[in-house]
């Protein structure tokens, strides 16, 4: 196994030791893993694109270009969620990568954004969704048993898309689902929230708070595909905000005791450590280690499958197994997000019903493809 | 070394094995692929270009036909993206136009160091004709007329116009897809060129391909400097109509037919502009082939002329 991107993230410098087919498997690599943009900048950042192949260049110049234009719609998506929002009066959080652009966080250049992620108090949900209704935000399409999995157990309503726009929105209530293991007080999320220059009432999280939702986001998700984006986000988060505040690294240690998420923390300094090579001291490393839990059969397990589910989206990351690990993931973050008597239910419902209502689905769906239903796909 | 180089065995090994990788203008592009048919079209359709190693390739396409059941029972053909699934299996008898569509695919997807927009771009005395059509417009049709007739095919799909060289236009030299009633009017047309097979495809009728111009093969890597915007028309026995369409509609039109406008921002707006300045735009009504080829014959030479009479009067002075 070659992983590419954790070697250059790690230490952009290697690759002036790289072969062309090094370069070639570095961009499939991040391609896949939704990096491309993001490498552009971190060989940009380094001034090594003049040590960039002229076969990879103009990939990474791509996605960059591509990246930019997200970077600009979230802007603008936030501008107009905020007018579609006001009538509330209520404070909005932006949450992941809304709140990088909006905070112009370093995070933010470079990195593809598929939704816009939302938070306001749980009594202002109904309130928020029937708002966002009046505006053009319409229920996606989730079957009946999703809608009513989504209302009663998350941490957030089904996506809503906007029927013109096309813009995806998560708006939750709090950053993790109600019935999990670790269960942070949303409240104290809204308390120390910070301002968006500009806005009234629109804020993101604080620095340490930012850290924690991303890793907890990150660490107790069932999907994987994209895991190392998401890591890499908290690299930069970790980079940047230490140079900002001195004791950022105390107070994210005690920020994770406070919220009750020692162990998304140490998972993601782990990591980020071991993949990134992010510069963490010892000691800020050694007491988020201390005050979660890293023994026994069960951790040794989760170790061995965040270790796999963390690789670059690429085959040459994989192994055969590979699909049976990602299963793993996702039934892991189930157990964690919900007590056993729903879990199996839930498991079940997903093997066997799900399935077979996706094959009856595909049946309908035309066959063909041409040129022209690309374009319209493009311009959606 | 050329595909034509190889025997149709080595292709098809090749294609089974690590795969292939030819070379199609700026992009490489690598295949793997078990299936007979696919070997078959490339050998033959892509047998003037280059081969190139697997060090470094664009893109990493796989058409694969999967084994058990599915073989014998309406068989079907899976299509990857180095790995990724973007679409559903297709018909296996559409394998190779789904290596050709899956291209497509990739270049629009991933491409964004051009300005993609959905046109045929030919080009003749270094000047390119870009023409941007509506489905059933006879685009495919009037371009592999044109391409048979001395014309230079830069693409029958794809205007590539390159961020960094904003009014030129980069070809791509593949073969030009043709559909239903436009494949027999082809092939009494220019009976000379190569043609692969005919399949059926429920939802668009008939499909084929032919095979791009040894000499656009020859000249893929030289852009051609961007002149003339045709928006054609194929009306059954309509005269043949050429009328100046005007500027600020060539630029919607076009707009709405470029695949990442949106994504290029204010640089998007900026480069259209610029080629929209610096091409005269037509709508074109036509029936009859050989009018419409005498017709762009004569603008194009106009051009030549204008240009060659600016040289001489500015060397003579």
């Amino acid at each position: 196994m070659k992983n590419l991107i954790s070697e250059v993230f790690s230490n952009p410098e290697t690759i002036n030791h790289f072969q062309l087919n090094d370069w070639d498997l570095l961009v499939r690599q991040a391609r896949n893993s939704d990096l491309a943009g993001k490498l552009f900048v971190l060989l940009r950042d380094n001034s090594l694109l003049s040590e960039t192949p002229k076969q990879a260049l103009p990939h990474l110049t791509s996605a960059h270009v591509h990246t930019q234009r997200h970077g600009e719609l979230v802007k603008y998506e936030i501008h107009q969620l905020y007018n579609e929002l006001s009538e509330l009066d209520t404070p909005i959080i932006l949450l992941k990568g809304a709140a990088y652009v909006a905070a112009n966080l370093p995070s933010a250049e470079g990195r593809f954004f598929s939704d816009i992620d939302i938070m306001v108090h749980k009594s202002r949900v109904a309130m928020a969704e029937d708002a966002l209704q009046h505006k053009g935000w319409r229920g996606s399409d989730v079957d009946d048993y999703d809608e009513k999995y989504y209302r009663t157990w998350m941490h957030e309503i089904p996506p809503m898309q906007h029927s013109k726009r096309g813009t995806t929105l998560d708006l939750h209530h709090t950053i993790i689902p109600e019935t999990a293991r670790y269960r942070p007080d949303a409240n104290k999320l809204f308390k120390a929230a910070i301002p968006v220059d500009g806005y009234e009432n629109l804020y993101t999280l604080c620095p340490e708070d930012m850290v924690l939702h991303s890793a907890t986001h990150l660490f107790s998700e069932g999907e994987f595909e994209l895991s190392l984006r998401d890591l890499i986000d908290i690299d930069a988060l970790l980079r940047l905000f230490p140079t900002q505040n001195q004791q950022f690294w105390q107070r994210l240690i005690g920020r994770a005791r406070n919220l009750d998420l020692k162990q998304p923390l140490h998972y993601a300094l782990r990591y980020c450590r071991e993949l990134l090579n992010t510069p963490i001291p010892d000691q800020a490393y050694d007491e988020a280690r201390n005050q979660a839990a890293t023994e026994g059969p069960s951790q040794a397990l989760t170790h061995f499958l965040l270790e796999r589910g963390l690789r670059p989206n690429h085959s040459s990351c994989h192994s055969s197994l590979h699909g049976l690990w990602l299963w793993m993931l996702y039934v892991r973050s189930h157990y964690l997000r919900m007590p056993f008597k729903l879990l199996i239910p839930h498991l079940l419902h997903k093997a066997l019903i799900t399935p077979y209502e996706e094959h009856k689905r595909d049946r309908e769906a035309a066959k063909h493809q041409d040129i022209h239903t690309l374009l319209a796909l493009r311009n959606r | 070394m050329t595909i034509r180089s190889s025997h149709l065995n080595e292709i098809s090994e090749k294609l089974r094995g690590d795969g292939l990788c030819l070379r199609t203008g700026p992009f490489s592009v690598r295949v793997q692929s078990n299936i007979q048919s696919v070997a078959e079209c490339i050998h033959l359709l892509y047998q003037h270009h280059p081969m190139q190693n697997l060090e470094f390739c664009d893109y990493h396409l796989a058409i694969t036909q999967p084994s058990g059941l599915r073989r014998w029972f309406r068989p079907q053909i899976n299509f990857e993206v180095d790995g990724m699934i973007p679409f559903k299996p297709m018909p296996l008898d559409q394998a190779y136009a789904t290596f050709e569509w899956g291209y497509n695919y990739c270049i629009s997807s991933y491409a964004h160091q051009f300005l993609i927009i959905h046109a045929a771009v030919v080009e003749k005395h270094g000047f390119a004709m870009i023409m941007p059509a509506q489905p059933g417009s006879g685009k495919s049709t009037l371009t592999a007329a044109l391409a048979s007739k001395g014309w230079r095919l830069l693409s029958d799909e794809l205007t590539l116009i390159p961020i960094e060289n904003a009014d030129t236009v980069v070809p791509l030299a593949r073969p030009i897809n043709l559909k239903n009633a436009s494949i027999d009017v082809m092939r009494e047309y220019a009976p000379e060129e190569v043609f692969g097979p005919t399949v059926s495809d429920t939802a668009k009728g008939t499909v084929t391909h032919m095979r791009a111009p040894i000499s656009s093969i020859d000249r893929m890597n030289e852009p051609a400097q961007q002149k003339l915007i045709v928006f054609p028309q194929y009306h059954r026995n309509s005269p043949t109509q050429i009328k100046p369409r005007s500027k600020a509609r060539a630029f919607m039109e076009i707009a709405e037919q470029s695949f990442n406008f949106n994504i290029h921002g204010k640089t998007g707006f900026d480069i259209l502009n610029a080629t929209i300045s610096n091409c005269d735009c037509y709508d074109f009504r036509y029936s009859n082939l050989d009018e419409a080829i005498e017709l762009f014959d004569q603008l194009i030479e106009q051009q030549h002329y204008s240009k060659e009479s600016a040289r001489l009067a500015e060397s003579s002075t």
